[in-house]
């Protein structure tokens, strides 16, 4: 089974991109699985459902997202190995810009909107970073002069990326990011293999459920921002 | 510059001179937070006065901040992007309709011409411009398939030239970014290593001036430019300084700019340009038309010398109703006489 992770930030076009991704890819509906990683509600299932694409959902409630992805990612590929799918594609809502749930060795797709603003790929951090391939949406709707700049913002913090224009709504482009996917890693396992990039530290006291504010309350890794005096 | 001669640069030249030569490396720095970096050291030395709590943040330690700063030189500085990908022609290979018929056509454009594409609404014509976008393989709805220099193309070569072969402009298309016309214009030059930025921004300027019915200046905001002015002004920015060889234009009619003289000013930069479309002036304006018929390429016709003719006069004819349009727009009385 081949596996593909996909991450982007809410709203980007996620669901569209892998729509279309399956259908430029010319496979059966059968053979390819969705696991969604959300954080606390998604309606994506019924889009895929009404493909006759099989989804699982996992809402990360009040983990980091990025926690909840790596404890789950391998009952996420057993899951897919028992269904016989040929693909595994993982959806994740990356929710902070820190989030980067990408596997060593594991295809990474980063999706992005074009309206985002034209500095937002400079920071977004790992999840851009360290991604093999970086889909843009919505540059149908803004001018060419702004796509060129906007590639090149992604290609500054990611030099090796290869950036794809993706139109989510009539799938113009989804055939190059097909010729990619093809060369996803098989995979029977994920036992032994790595996370690209550390998961967010958060071990403070907020992570246990505390909502006090104030000094006396915070405990574990803090960090403090620094303000220059008036 | 080749890979040693960037890695000997990046250990011995003062990251103060790297930036002074290679002006992009500062959005080396400020992406990472470390734009306060010592100036006066090679990178390396440098880098032992930053702050080692943000650069791992980053995930990042000296070494890996040198070896990335290298590969963003090689990227950014290393090569050359002056020209864009040297193609000199490009061929579209029949596949079928929608009804499955064949589409019985081969046909090859050479660099500096213009191809229209007419045909009703929802006939195709957009489908073929994507095709041409996505290098079609025989792996569209359409199965055509696309040539670049009468070859076929591998693996390596597609995804080399991916991105970079085509520039678009389409009705839909807007700015969304709050910035001064020269603002964007400096941006987008200084996403471009090889040119001269100030000359570049001037001449786009002038030339998308000149296209626009309307004038504007450099200090009005993109978000502020009507149609017909951001047209002109994405056609300009295209021209000179998109190193992408080929244009598909997607219905760009009601714009009221010079269309004319905006298609010479493309094919003068020696692009490739499709045009769908529906406006008479753009249609006969290039050098062949392609017929789009249920899906196919039915018929391609190469511009008569009548057709070249009548080009004039349409001209004339459409100038009348654009004087029209600008009359009542000032609010003045349409007489018998304004029909000329
Ligand atoms: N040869 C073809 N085979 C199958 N579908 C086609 C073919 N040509 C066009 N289509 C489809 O027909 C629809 C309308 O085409 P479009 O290019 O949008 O038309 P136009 O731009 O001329 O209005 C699109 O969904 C397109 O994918
Ligand atoms: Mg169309």
């Amino acid at each position: 089974m081949q596996l593909i992770t996909v991450a982007g930030p809410p709203s980007s076009g996620k669901t569209s991109v892998i729509l279309k991704l399956i259908e430029a890819m010319q496979i059966a509906a059968s053979d390819v699985g969705v696991v969604k990683f959300d954080c606390l509600t998604s309606f994506d299932h019924l889009r895929y459902e009404e493909r006759g694409i099989r989804v699982e959902t996992g809402f990360s409630g009040k983990l980091c997202p990025d926690h909840f992805f790596v404890s789950n990612i391998e009952a996420a590929v057993e899951w897919g190995q028992n269904a016989g799918f040929k693909y595994l594609i993982t959806e994740s809502a990356g929710l902070c810009n820190r989030c980067s749930p990408y596997i060593h060795g594991i295809m990474a797709i980063c999706v992005i909107d074009n309206l985002a603003g034209i500095n937002t790929p400079r920071k977004i951090g790992p999840m851009l970073k360290m991604a093999d391939i970086v889909v843009v949406t919505k540059g149908d709707i803004v001018s060419q002069a702004e796509r060129e700049v906007f590639a090149f913002n992604i290609r500054q913090v990611n030099t090796a990326v290869q950036v794809i224009f993706v139109n989510g709504i009539n799938g113009q482009g989804a055939t190059i990011l097909a010729s990619h996917a093809a060369k996803a890693r098989s995979i029977q396992t994920l036992r032994d293999l790595k996370l690209r990039f550390t998961t967010p530290a958060a071990v403070c006291s907020y992570c246990t459920g505390e909502i006090r504010i104030g000094n006396e309350y915070q405990m574990g890794t803090m960090k403090r921002m620094e303000f220059k005096k008036p | 510059m080749n890979d040693t001669d960037i890695l000997y640069m990046v250990l011995t030249v003062p990251v103060g001179e790297i930036m002074e030569k290679h002006p992009v490396c500062q959005n080396f720095f400020k992406n990472l937070r470390i734009e306060d970096i010592e100036r006066g050291l090679p990178l390396h030395q440098a880098l032992e006065k930053a702050d080692p709590e943000t650069l791992s943040e980053f995930g990042l330690d000296r070494h890996a901040i040198q070896r990335e700063f290298c590969d963003f030189l090689n990227v950014f500085a290393g090569r050359s992007d002056a020209t864009g990908p040297e193609i000199t022609s490009i061929t579209i290979i029949g596949g079928h309709g929608k009804a499955g018929d064949p589409e019985n056509c081969q046909i090859t454009i050479n660099r500096g011409e213009t191809i229209s594409i007419v045909g009703p609404t929802g006939s195709g014509k957009s489908r073929l411009l994507a095709d041409i976008e996505c290098l079609a393989n025989c792996d569209t709805p359409t199965g055509r398939k696309v040539l670049i220099d009468e070859q076929n193309l591998d693996d390596e070569r597609r995804i080399e030239l991916q991105g970079r072969l085509v520039a678009q402009l389409s009705q839909n298309m807007n700015f969304v970014i709050d910035l001064t016309v020269n603002d964007f214009l400096k941006m987008h030059a200084g996403s471009r290593h090889s040119i001269n930025i100030d000359d570049t921004v001037e001449r786009c300027f002038v030339c998308a001036n000149s296209l626009a019915g309307e004038a504007f200046g450099l200090d009005t905001r993109l978000t502020q430019l009507s149609g017909g002015q951001s047209r002109a002004l994405m056609i300009a920015d295209t021209a000179f300084m998109s190193t992408s060889p080929i244009v598909l234009i997607d219905e760009i009619e009601n714009a009221g700019i010079d269309r004319r003289q905006a298609i010479e000013l493309l094919a003068s930069r020696d692009k490739i340009v499709f045009i769908s479309t529906h406006d008479p002036l753009l249609a006969l304006g290039a050098n062949r038309r392609l017929i789009i018929k249920n899906g196919r390429i039915s018929r391609v016709i190469t511009t008569s010398e009548e057709e070249k003719a009548c080009l004039s006069e349409i001209e004339r004819l459409d100038a009348r109703l654009f004087q029209i349009r600008k009359k009542l727009r000032n609010g003045e009385i349409i007489s018998r006489n304004a029909l000329g």
